[in-house]
């Protein structure tokens, strides 16, 4: 019965799920808009890399292989703490959004470049041979199949991305996980954490299970 | 005499290994050539030069119609006027085969949407799949995907059209139905290169047939000359080799 009242205490959960709710809310936030923000910034940086002229494809490649070397919480520490000096004030919110996408942007990029390269060399010249320019080739041609490709490691990369943002609770962001500290402070019980646990999980599991059943159902298909 | 498809001193290095020694080649308006030659003789690698899928050593030169073939501005207009057929179809496979035969006829033509089905559902029917139209193109043999690549290339009515053996990665007995295809567009004023190894489609179609071995054009003659008094040995020995069996 210890256990209960310590982790599971339903008074507690009760009294502080309005918290937790406004959390997640803030989480959500913080999540979709540095997906978004690093699946466009990951289409053109990935495009760069593969097409763009040399310089700006060494470019694209130094900050791809700098944003997956550098530790996310430090990345984001340094925007919040460190930029100021220099003058770059952001929000909490903002250095979130910052620094998650920034990161995402690097895995998207290279996930995209993987799938254009896998689409065979036949597609290109046939969309050449038309006549097709390059923007009718990408849009018309190619990105419609790499997409395809790619939407399992993408899916994947948006998982990690909801899940990086309990790091924004550091910089003072109201998110799910802060709330859950702040509510566990007030109420003298770490029943909220374990609430703040299952709402990530509950949320990210059908995405996990996505992932794996269209992983499963492409293996298929391609054999 | 300037032909409508006129090659120059073509030469083509992959590395230090030479695909194509100086071929000098006219192609009149109209015309259908066919080139033969055992593997490796740079039929293919001729053509795909044409609308510059593979460049060339720049001191080569090759007009279609009056313009240079280069990269460049003029290139994606040679190449809307220059169709070609490919060995693996490289049909699209997340469009219909209607889709496949609108999309360039709209993104390069500006063709309306109306416009361009009726163009692509007429074209179907000429090459005999008008009911396959809104199928994908993994649902179709190989002979019908190949006969909508044709269908494919000829939306965007070119004047010249490339086929790089077009039937040799087909089961035996679609060959013919892509073949006659090909057959009734000969005489319809479109320039035709054929790389084929089918020499009853040379020698009954072509009005001019180009033994190519080692990178260089060896022989150009009518079918008959070529097929019947080849005056290489090579020629000879090529022919000999591939005729009986």
């Amino acid at each position: 019965m210890d256990i209960f009242d310590t982790f599971f205490n339903v008074p507690v959960l009760i009294r502080t799920f309005p918290l937790l709710m406004s959390g997640l809310w803030i989480t959500l936030q913080i999540g979709v808009a540095s997906i978004i923000a690093g699946l466009a910034l990951g289409l053109l940086l990935a495009l760069v890399r593969l097409y763009a002229a040399p310089w700006l494809q060494v470019i694209a490649k130094i900050y791809i292989n700098f944003m997956r070397s550098i530790p996310l919480l430090v990345l984001l520490i340094i925007i919040y703490y460190a930029l100021p000096f220099v003058g770059i004030r952001l929000s909490p919110f903002m250095s979130a959004v910052s620094a998650l996408s920034l990161v995402s942007a690097a895995y998207t990029a290279e996930i995209f470049r993987a799938g254009i390269e896998a689409i065979p060399k036949g597609q290109f010249e046939a969309s050449a041979a038309l006549g097709l320019g390059y923007r009718n080739t990408m849009v018309d041609v190619i990105l419609p199949q790499a997409i395809r490709i790619v939407i399992p490691p993408l899916t994947n990369n948006c998982i990690n991305v909801m899940k990086d943002t309990a790091l924004a609770s550091v910089v003072a962001m109201p998110d799910l996980l802060k709330q859950a500290t702040q509510a566990q402070a007030l109420a003298a019980n770490p029943s909220p954490l374990i609430g703040a646990a299952i709402i990530y999980v509950a949320f990210l599991w059908p995405l996990v299970a996505a992932v794996s059943k269209l992983e499963r159902s492409y293996a298929k298909a391609d054999h | 005499m300037e032909g409508y498809i006129s090659i120059r001193n073509l030469r083509k290095q992959f590395g230090n290994f030479t695909a194509l020694h100086d071929v000098e080649l006219e192609i009149a308006e109209g015309e259908v050539v066919c080139v033969i030659g055992p593997s490796g003789s740079g039929k293919s690698t001729l053509i795909r030069c044409i609308n510059l899928l593979e460049p060339f050593q720049p001191e080569s030169t090759i007009t279609v119609g009056g313009t240079k073939v280069e990269a460049g501005r003029n290139l994606e207009k040679v190449r809307a006027d220059v169709g070609m057929v490919f060995q693996s179809f490289n049909l699209f496979p997340h469009l219909t085969v209607l889709r496949n035969v609108m999309l360039a006829p709209m993104r390069v033509r500006g063709l309306s949407v109306p416009d361009a089905e009726k163009r692509a559902r007429d074209l179907l029917t000429r090459v005999g799949i008008g009911e396959q139209a809104d199928k994908y193109p993994g649902k179709l043999s190989g002979g019908q995907q190949q006969r909508v690549a044709i269908a494919r290339a000829l939306a965007m009515d070119p004047k010249v059209m490339l086929f790089d053996e077009p039937t040799s990665a087909l089961d035996p007995e679609m060959v013919g139905e892509v073949l006659d295809v090909m057959k009734s567009l000969a005489g319809t004023g479109v320039t035709m290169v054929v790389v084929t190894h089918e020499m009853g489609f040379a020698r009954q179609v072509a009005d001019r047939v180009i033994f190519m071995d080692g990178g260089r054009v060896v022989e150009i003659g009518t079918p008959t000359q070529i097929f019947d008094t080849p005056q290489e040995q090579r020629t000879r020995d090529f022919l000999g080799a591939v005729l009986n069996h």
